[in-house]
């Protein structure tokens, strides 16, 4: 059975599909570091816990950006009501940084990072070894390769066809995403500059443009579920997004506080960021108001849920939790903790990872030819996925939050000679680490609970 | 919400709003960039510290420590690292040591590997933690354990 409107959508399945099996080695590689924490040899000296995170939180970024790019190939065409420009640049650029993606996972875990380095050549143009940027030279210009051809082809899709909100502030999302990569291959010998060109990277992403894409994605499924008008989704969509950038480009400063910077950074980044939960929460009110005014019963109960979801949890990881240390006199304290991990988190697990999950919970059934929806049985396996990750989630949040608190309490709160040092705070931290390694193995049972989903078929008598 | 408020009104304040936090995102960061020799005394990277900054990075040091409160919590803050360990005095000496003692090999104990620096690198790396103790991080952190 087809049910695609436009043939080229399909091209978005090797996207999610790929996304998918990176997500399971982020988790992997999670649940690695978790052990790390508690029982620092687990696994000898065969991957140091510095190649587990890179390993972790590069899978991270890359099936994150798959996702986008998936959800971008997916909704772009029919928001434009034309065929994508080309499903075969498309599919070459999906090999390409598929290709690229697992040659430098593989270099991160077959050789010492210094070696990776110095095959790489990073002497010509070091770029490697900062945090998050961690990929060699020659895969980051591969990724700028990769995201030219992406934004050529949907803008030329979007060109040529019907330009509404959602293809606007997705597309304008993308370009952001890609121009700010740019500030990747700023390296300068000076930290202090470093440091700061860093932030217009990491934060300008994930406090900035991503939020367009991640707004994009949800106004787009909620047309689809809800059936509400899209003038008044898109008028949402346009002020969830002012608010987000309104709020998030001089939030930056949150960053800035203990940087070489002056101290005006104290008051700019805390009377902004105070402000960047404003959006999530708005996000919130949307979701659920235009749930409430539906005009049609979708059959994918799963996506309803996804899309309500991901409102959720990205105002508490990313609002809630952020605003919790986000005050230059409280980050003081918390800068730098497991407060900080926390945070992180929930928040990426809130706003992204369940933003790509609710476009493929709402796509992939149309890609895959089963229908607008999967079988009732499929989707009760994906809730429970559902449910077990974003409670396993949630207390993996607390606990680490449980962590960083007591580490402030012990090691930054009281003066000189009496703090504890690092490594004596880590061992009192030791229970919440152990509960935190328990919640995260009920996120993945949560996530096997979602894999497992794709494969359940209705029962043909 | 309302009527009056149409989409193009809020289309406006999205591309309008953007654009005007951005240039003076821009240009609070042109004044920054402007204060901040006063603030990473700039004048004293030597090629010594160059080289220091390009170990750290080619053997991602940030991938378990954090520097200036910035990197992986799994190991010691380092940003101030040569004033905990010694400073003028006694710094070098202990990083020496430190460094060539890896992996302690502690039972449970979380494991730093063995990078086989140089002396002349172990050197370098140490005058970069030397500078990056020397900057002016607005009294971060609160106190020496980082």
């Amino acid at each position: 059975m087809n049910t695609l409107k436009y043939q080229s959508q399909a091209v978005a399945k090797p996207y999610f599909v790929f996304a998918m099996i990176l997500f399971v080695g982020q988790i992997l590689f999670g649940l690695l570091m978790g052990l790390q924490y508690v029982v620092g040899d687990i696994v000898g000296t065969l991957i140091p816990f510095n190649v587990a995170r890179m390993v972790h939180t590069n899978l991270l970024i890359v099936w994150l950006l798959f996702g986008f790019m998936g959800a971008a190939y997916y909704l772009v065409p029919e928001e434009a009501e034309t065929e994508l420009y080309s499903p075969k640049l498309a599919i070459a650029l999906f090999w390409i940084f598929a290709a690229a993606g697992v040659a430098t996972i593989l270099g991160y875990l077959l050789v010492p990072y210094a070696t990776l380095a110095e095959y790489t050549l990073n002497n010509l143009w070091p770029t490697m070894g900062r945090e998050f940027l961690e990929q060699p030279t020659i895969t980051k210009i591969g990724i700028v390769v990769v995201a030219l051809g992406f934004l050529f082809n949907l803008g030329m899709t979007i060109l040529k066809g019907r330009k509404t909100a959602i293809n606007m502030v997705l597309i304008t999302g993308l370009i952001g995403l890609a121009v700010f990569f740019l500030f990747a291959f700023y390296n300068p010998s000076n930290l202090a500059l470093d440091k700061y060109f860093w932030w217009f990277v990491v934060h300008l992403w994930v406090e900035g443009v991503w939020e367009l894409i991640m707004g994009a994605i949800l106004a787009y499924v909620l047309i689809k579920v809800t059936g509400v008008d899209r003038e008044v989704i898109e008028k949402w969509l346009y002020v969830i997004v002012a608010m987000a950038l309104i709020t998030g480009i001089l939030g930056t400063g949150h960053h800035f506080y203990w940087l070489m910077t002056p101290e005006y950074w104290q008051w700019i980044g805390s009377i902004f960021s105070a402000m960047e939960p404003l959006p999530f929460f708005a996000m919130v009110l949307y979701a659920f108001n235009m749930v409430n005014r539906r005009r049609r019963e979708h059959p994918n109960k799963a996506a309803t849920l996804w899309a309500l979801g991901t409102a959720v949890m990205a105002f508490l990881g990313a609002g809630v939790w952020g605003f919790l240390h986000t005050l230059s006199f409280v980050n003081y304290y918390t800068h730098g903790s497991q407060i900080t991990a926390a945070h992180g988190h929930m928040a990426f697990y809130g706003a992204y990872a369940m933003i790509v999950m609710t476009i493929i919970s709402y796509a992939m059934p149309k890609i895959r030819g089963i229908g607008e929806a999967n079988c009732n049985k499929a989707q009760v396996w994906e809730m429970w996925g559902f449910w077990l990750m974003t409670v396993g989630m949630v207390f993996i949040t607390l606990f680490l939050t449980g962590a960083g608190v007591l580490q402030v309490w012990l090691q930054r709160l009281p003066e000189g000679g009496e703090a504890l040092s690092f490594m004596a705070t880590q061992e009192k931290l030791a229970i919440f680490y152990w509960l935190r390694e328990g919640a995260g193995v009920v996120f993945f049972l949560g996530l096997v609970a979602y894999l497992y989903s794709f494969f359940v078929k209705e029962k043909t008598a | 919400m309302s009527e009056s408020f149409t989409k193009g009104m809020a289309r406006n304040i999205y591309y309008g709003g953007a654009v005007f936090f951005f240039l003076i995102f821009l240009g609070l960061t042109f004044h920054t960039t402007k204060e901040m020799p006063k603030r990473d005394h700039r004048h004293n990277i030597t090629e010594a510290v160059e080289r220091g900054k390009a170990l750290w990075e080619e053997n991602n040091c940030i991938g378990c420590h954090t520097l200036i409160g910035e990197g992986a919590y799994f190991a010691p803050e380092l940003g101030n690292v040569y004033i905990r360990r010694g400073g003028e005095a006694g710094f070098k000496a202990f990083f020496n040591g430190w460094m060539k003692a890896q992996p302690l090999n502690i039972p449970g104990r979380r494991q730093m590997p063995q990078f086989h620096l140089t002396d002349q690198e172990i050197d370098d790396l140490a005058e970069f933690l030397k500078w990056t103790s020397e900057l002016n991080t607005n009294n971060w952190p609160p106190n020496i354990e980082g």
